[in-house]
């Protein structure tokens, strides 16, 4: 069963639509899963969360939540819905138990009431129950905020970029948290900038300028890969980078961590490429297939647009 | 119905934990009190004025004296000639000068007639006028006394009585003019300011996605800054008539019944104008340029409406505050019932339902 579907949806902004949030977007997303969408700022993600959200209407397509349509039954949607923006939009001069008080209440249910389903994150809140909401450290807020957006127990939980901004061990933590309300069968639909976050997910997509390039599991979406990706690296590594483009044969390469990600055209070999960067004096050259990560499949997508070239 | 209180009581905690703002909330119409009853008046009093007195008989003598008895004057200079009037007068602290002819009191013996010249400085035509009339009251009561009334034997006497105000106190104009000010202020710009913050803070989108009851929201918004202007009249009413004593002639039920709509208009007048923005500044600009100046204006309370061209007489009425300050002049000061301000009362009750319900029908469920 879907839990939530989107059809062709388009969203314009500007005095003549001229400007693209979102370009007849399809996805699904199977109850009690993890989505992920991925993609740069101004991609599109936050306009899509919105139309979900029922915050916006779309100015193209349709799409559904639980079986709700988004314009029709948006009463319906909001009572189900779990929502956390991507900014931080608790009450700030209200203490951490005033703020999930609140929320509670205006779900009509109590913070006792569904304890149990947010007992392991304001487990660590309640240190600081009495502290204002506008006090607490960034990783903080964000558990406040999915506490308040978990307390009626909803049934799709909508996260806009939820670690933006949030330290790496706070970052992990919040995806462990993740993984266990997904095991209450809530359905999670999440986005992040971070391409490192994407497997975490269930399924991700891919998106950019309001078009969403693929979408895959994560190791499916590595798999799509068709050509070998080559690390590279050698003593100078920033004249290795400028000799590697150089190379007639290189179709693209980017610095990533210890060692320049490098594709090669069909046909290519990487003997090639160590015989030419010993030509060109460097030392110590080591070449040696790599498996990619997200962020090369998402490159990889951005270049056979051929819109958007780094 | 619990969701309510609990937007109730979460409105309470913000307006509680901006303790500056209270402050200032409730600051304000006490400095303005103070200030209207204590700094700025209209009346004359201890006005420096110069004397050139060429006959200095008994009669100018006498005449002199009387007017440096009354409490409105105080005579600084005597002069010695007519060079010296206008010298005196460029100096700024002496307003007014009495130059009282030679044979003064021969003149007004035999000839049953004689002169006075009050120059004054025109520079505020308002105070000029006021002098020169305390003036000629003087005069007239000095001949009334010194003369008998053989002097003028067929005479229209004027006796005249301001009713409500006998002396002429400059607060019973101004404080329910204060009142309509201030109420009008917090109630608008607050509101306003108050539903701009939780759009502007992000608040609105994780309100907008719940099962949140919009009317539930307005009405949480307007209660407790309705209770906030209840407070806030009580101490405006308080000190006017504990500090400068104003009386309170009608019924207290009556004021603040009348200003329980009034204060529901601007509050509705405030829902409205948080539908038109999305940025506090906006808001605050809006209430206080927007309603500031034609409260000011147009109200009554500093000029007054009947001398302004047509269309601004006309334009007055569109101005709520106008309609309020009359009733609470009427029943503060003349001490009227209900039955002398219904029409005011039904105007107001009017604006009230018309900014509410505009205000309920402009609130957005969605964020665009």
């Amino acid at each position: 069963m879907n839990s939530i579907s989107v059809k062709d949806v388009g969203k314009y902004y500007g005095r003549k639509n001229e400007t693209v949030a979102l370009d007849k977007i399809s996805l699904e997303v199977s109850a009690g899963s993890i989505f992920g969408l991925i993609g740069p700022d101004g991609a599109g993600k936050t306009s899509l969360f919105r139309i979900l959200t029922t915050l916006l209407l779309p100015d193209a397509g349709e799409a559904s939540v639980q079986g709700f349509d988004v314009v029709k039954d948006y009463k319906e949607i909001r009572k189900i819905v779990g929502y956390m923006p991507g900014k931080f939009s608790l009450y700030q001069d209200l203490s951490v138990r005033e703020n999930l008080h609140f929320f509670a209440t205006l779900f009509k249910t109590t913070i006792e009431a569904n304890y149990e389903l947010i007992r392991d994150i304001y487990s660590q809140l309640e240190p600081f129950n009495n502290r204002r909401a506008g006090a607490l450290s960034g990783g903080m807020k964000q558990k406040l905020a999915l506490c308040c957006a978990l307390v009626h127990k909803p049934e799709v939980l909508f996260l806009d970029e939820p670690t933006t901004g949030v330290d790496a061990v706070s970052r992990k933590e919040f995806w462990a948290m993740l993984k266990r309300l997904k095991q209450q069968g809530i359905t999670i639909f999440v986005s992040t900038p971070y391409m490192d976050e994407a497997t975490m997910c269930d399924r991700i997509a891919l998106i950019q300028g309001g078009k969403i390039m693929s979408i895959n599991t994560p190791y499916g979406l590595l798999e799509e890969y068709s050509s070998p990706l080559w690390g590279v690296r050698a003593d100078n590594m920033y004249q290795t980078y400028l000799d590697v483009l150089q190379y007639p044969a290189v179709s693209q390469c980017h610095t990533f961590g210890a060692y320049h990600h490098v594709r090669l055209r069909e046909g290519a070999a990487a003997e090639g490429l160590e015989s030419y960067l010993q030509t060109k004096g460097h030392s110590e050259i080591e070449i040696k297939i790599i498996s990619p990560t997200v962020e090369d499949r998402f490159i990889d997508l951005m270049q056979t647009e051929n819109k958007y070239l780094i | 119905m619990q969701q309510f209180f609990a937007f109730v009581q979460k409105e309470v905690f913000h307006i509680l934990r901006d303790y500056r703002t209270l402050l200032i909330i409730i600051g304000i119409p006490i400095v303005q009190i103070l200030r209207f009853g204590f700094a700025l008046s209209n009346e004359v009093k201890n006005t420096k004025i110069g004397i050139l007195d060429y006959s200095s008989d008994y009669m100018s003598r006498s005449l002199v004296e009387q007017i440096e008895a009354s409490q409105y004057f105080e005579i600084v200079e005597f002069l010695e000639s007519t060079e010296a009037i206008a010298a005196t007068l460029r100096k700024g602290k002496t307003k007014m000068v009495m130059v009282i002819p030679a044979h003064f009191e021969d003149d007004l013996l035999h000839q049953n007639s004689a002169q006075l010249q009050l120059i004054t400085d025109g520079t505020n035509p308002n105070m000029a006028t006021t002098l020169i009339n305390y003036i000629s009251a003087i005069t007239m009561e000095f001949q009334g006394r010194t003369l008998g009334n053989n002097a003028m034997p067929l005479q229209i006497k004027v006796t005249n009585r301001m009713l409500y105000n006998p002396q002429l106190r400059a607060e019973f104009t101004f404080v329910p003019g204060v009142i309509a000010l201030v109420l009008m202020l917090v109630c608008t710009m607050m509101t306003a300011v108050s539903i701009v913050k939780e759009k502007e803070m992000g608040n609105m989108e994780t309100l907008l996605v719940s099962p949140m009851n919009p009317l539930a929201f307005i009405i949480s918004k307007a209660g407790p800054y309705l209770m906030l202007s209840l407070l806030i009249l009580t101490v405006i009413l308080w000190l006017s008539s504990a500090l400068l004593n104003v009386p309170i002639r009608g019924s207290l039920l009556l004021i603040y019944g009348v200003s329980m709509i009034f204060v529901l208009g601007a509050l509705g007048l405030g829902l409205v104008i948080s539908t038109l923005t999305d940025a506090q500044q906006t808001a605050m600009m809006i209430s206080l340029t927007g309603l500031m100046l034609p409260t000011m204006m147009f109200s009554g309370f500093m000029f007054p409406i009947e001398s302004m061209p047509v269309p601004l007489q006309l334009f007055s009425h569109l101005i709520p505050a106008k309609w309020y300050f009359y009733s609470i002049q009427a029943v503060m000061i003349k001490g009227l019932g209900v039955q002398h301000i219904w029409k005011e009362i039904l105007i107001l009750t009017v604006f009230t339902v018309v900014f509410l319900t505009i205000s309920f029908k402009k609130f957005k469920t969605r964020l665009a």
